[in-house]
């Protein structure tokens, strides 16, 4: 109802997924020279951030007072930033923070709620359709970002207290110094807004398919709901799945770290990029030490960079061109 | 047609409604309670109950909500309510209503949002058909690139750079702030002979309007190459060609117009852009607009100049996409209402 374009054009044709599609889809991409660039250089980043514990030469609280705010050297590759701590190993944390709430974001909003309420909305239509749209509607309304804060800021003392008392009354522990709360509270928060696209698109896939032979046939032969919705329903609609998260990774990835800038996303210690942008942000550190804004910048843009150019080939790949 | 959008304006309160709601049980289920904040180093229990039942603060959410919604409508309640456009005094800054707090710094947004707004069209629509007259060369990716490259770099990133570069290093621009009031902000008036004037623009618009736009021209070009494409394979533009028609007046006539419809749709969305980057820029450069000032609120907790900013961008944002939504089909009378976009 309210204008949802996003950057992708889903096309007005339902968008079939035949047998050994994938493999095509695969060949159409793989002529893109940039979406491979950028696909490399998403994988890399990934690695990096999943295997963090491993790559990174020092830890991410690890100081050498002695030698803070240095430049690249053959012991940190990066530089050191003010409290002596290496700037590589800590955006290999912070990529860290990103693929995990980028993964989480993406695989309960954009794969699992969403989908869900979308495929379910649209099979049923009537009154569930009407519902399930009149909330997306609500939440598209909001302007996202003031709320995003508005909820991180106030909500998440409450996580960390929760958090604390979780660790108190069980075996689990360490967890707030691990900034479990704030991964959950930015995760909880990204993932309100960012269900209703892909609600949107599998349903509107989904109202065109659902006219189709093969789902009457299917219905004539007493399948369930369930069986139709998850064997053919589900099927015809996965490209679009893929193509719906890799355009929200990269505004997921931007958002936490504008949240994390504003002070209400990831908490120090824990490394993130917003952190790390934040403390280098002043046009004296710049000038003076232009590395600790630099490293962070080249990872976030880098980044963003190769979600917005595979995103973009993704697109035309999924639409045959 | 006319039901269609008495049925958005209808469901326009409802929306705002839980919006409002939403954002006043977040904002007072936050850490810190306002009245104590507000008593200072006060501590006398029967003070602050009275000072709470003054400021309508007294008793459930529901009925707080109620206070703040109605005002003095609503027993407990103090002045009109924000219904009429009464947000009530902010509790940090004690003394000043939220209204009179807002209202000059929205003005100073709300300039420097349209200036983008103007600024990424003007940019994007001739740069997207660009793009589209050289599809197949290397110039249409190269431009779709780069501007994609554009949009990838926060406004985080870029402003310290920068401000580095043209205010410290080059010593060409202001390291920040505004102007002046007004419209001083954007022209500054230079009077020849005190008869003529003439608007030039202010040196502290350059840097916020280069920031928060480079964002948004990709979404825009992209948008307009894509149509561009599209018209240019319709019956009606071979058709043209076929009469002998100039080149010229083919793309004037018959692919711009057909061409340019469907950008209409993302003003909604280049104005939520501009929104959010505000928030940033102004804080970075020091602009005393309506983001800077959320930026302050949250760091101080001001609840209620919080949910005041919320509800009003909330109602601008919907209201904006209503009317787009209503333009797009009062142009374009092939796209039913309430099926426009929605795909």
């Amino acid at each position: 109802m309210t204008t949802t374009r996003t950057d992708v054009d889903y096309g007005g044709e339902a968008t079939g997924t035949p047998a050994g599609a994938w493999t095509q889809l695969w060949q159409r991409l793989r002529r893109k020279k940039l979406a491979m660039i950028g696909l490399v250089i998403i994988v890399i980043i990934y690695t990096f951030g999943i295997g963090a514990n491993w790559l990174a030469p020092y830890s991410f609280t690890e100081q050498d007072l002695l030698r803070g705010l240095e430049g690249p050297t053959s012991d940190h590759w990066l530089g050191t930033d003010r409290l002596g701590r290496d700037m590589l190993s800590r955006a290999i944390y912070s990529a860290r923070t990103t693929v995990i709430i980028t993964a989480l974001v993406i695989v309960t909003g954009g794969l699992i709620i969403g989908p869900t309420l979308g495929l379910i909305a649209g099979y049923r239509g009537g009154r569930t359709d009407g519902v399930i749209g009149r909330v997306g509607d609500v939440f598209i309304s909001l302007p996202g970002l003031p709320m995003l804060i508005l909820i991180n800021a106030s909500l998440s003392p409450r996580v960390v207290e929760a958090t604390k008392w979780l660790e108190a009354n069980s075996f689990l522990s360490g967890l707030v110094e691990n900034g479990v709360p704030s991964y959950f509270t930015v995760f909880g928060a990204l993932s309100l807004f960012f269900w209703v696209g892909s609600m949107r698109i599998i349903r509107a896939q989904v109202l065109q398919i659902r006219e189709r032979d093969f789902v009457t046939a299917s219905v004539a032969m007493g399948a369930t709901t369930s069986h139709i919705i998850y064997r053919h329903l589900l099927p015809n609609v996965s490209f679009l799945l893929i193509l719906g998260a890799s355009t929200a990774l990269g505004s997921v990835a931007g958002s936490e770290l504008l949240l994390t800038w504003f002070g209400v996303g990831v908490q120090p210690p824990v490394p993130s990029f917003g952190v790390m942008i934040f403390e280098a942000g002043s046009v004296r550190t710049f000038s003076a030490h232009p590395h600790l804004l630099i490293v962070p910048s080249m990872f976030v843009v880098a980044l963003l960079y190769a979600f917005a150019l595979f995103g973009d080939a993704l697109n035309d790949a999924v639409r045959g061109r | 047609m006319a039901g269609y959008i008495i049925r958005r304006l209808l469901w326009l309160p409802v929306i705002l409604g839980i919006v409002s709601f939403a954002t006043f049980s977040i904002a007072r289920f936050g850490p810190g309670d306002p009245v104590s904040i507000a008593a200072g180093q006060l501590r006398d229990p029967d003070v602050l109950e009275r000072v709470r039942a003054e400021r309508g603060l007294d008793g459930t959410v529901v009925e707080q909500y109620l206070r703040w919604l109605v005002g003095d409508l609503y027993p407990g309640g103090s002045g009109s309510g924000a219904i009429r456009g009464d947000f009530g005094e902010s509790f940090i800054q004690q003394g000043f209503s939220v209204n009179e707090l807002i209202r000059s710094k929205m003005a100073i947004s709300a300039q420097l949002g349209f200036l983008t707004l103007v600024t990424v069209f003007s940019v994007g629509i001739p740069l997207g058909l660009l793009a589209a007259r050289f599809n197949g060369t290397w110039i249409d990716p190269f431009v779709i690139a780069s501007l994609l490259f554009l949009t990838s770099v926060p406004v985080l990133v870029i402003i310290p750079p920068a401000l580095w570069l043209f205010a410290s290093q080059l010593d060409i621009l202001p390291v920040g702030g505004w102007g002046g009031e007004g419209l001083d902000g954007i022209f500054d008036i230079w009077w020849i002979g005190g008869v003529v004037a003439v608007p030039i623009p202010d040196p502290h618009i350059y840097l916020p309007l280069f920031v928060l736009s480079i964002g948004g021209f990709a979404g825009v070009a992209r948008l307009v190459r894509i149509t561009a494409l599209e018209v240019l394979s319709e019956d009606y533009v071979r058709t043209a060609h076929a009469k002998g028609l100039k080149e010229t007046t083919v793309a004037f006539r018959h692919v711009l117009p057909n061409a340019l419809l469907p950008v209409i749709t993302v003003i909604g969305f280049a104005l939520v852009g501009i929104l959010e980057g505000a928030f940033f820029t102004e804080t970075l450069l020091g602009i005393p607009g309506i983001g800077r000032f959320a930026f302050q609120a949250v760091q101080s907790r001001d609840y209620d100049v919080i949910l005041a900013i919320t509800v009003i961008l909330s109602t601008a944002f919907v209201l904006a996409n209503l009317v787009v939504e209503i333009a797009y089909t009062w142009i374009d009378p092939r796209v039913r209402l309430g099926e426009a976009i929605n795909a």
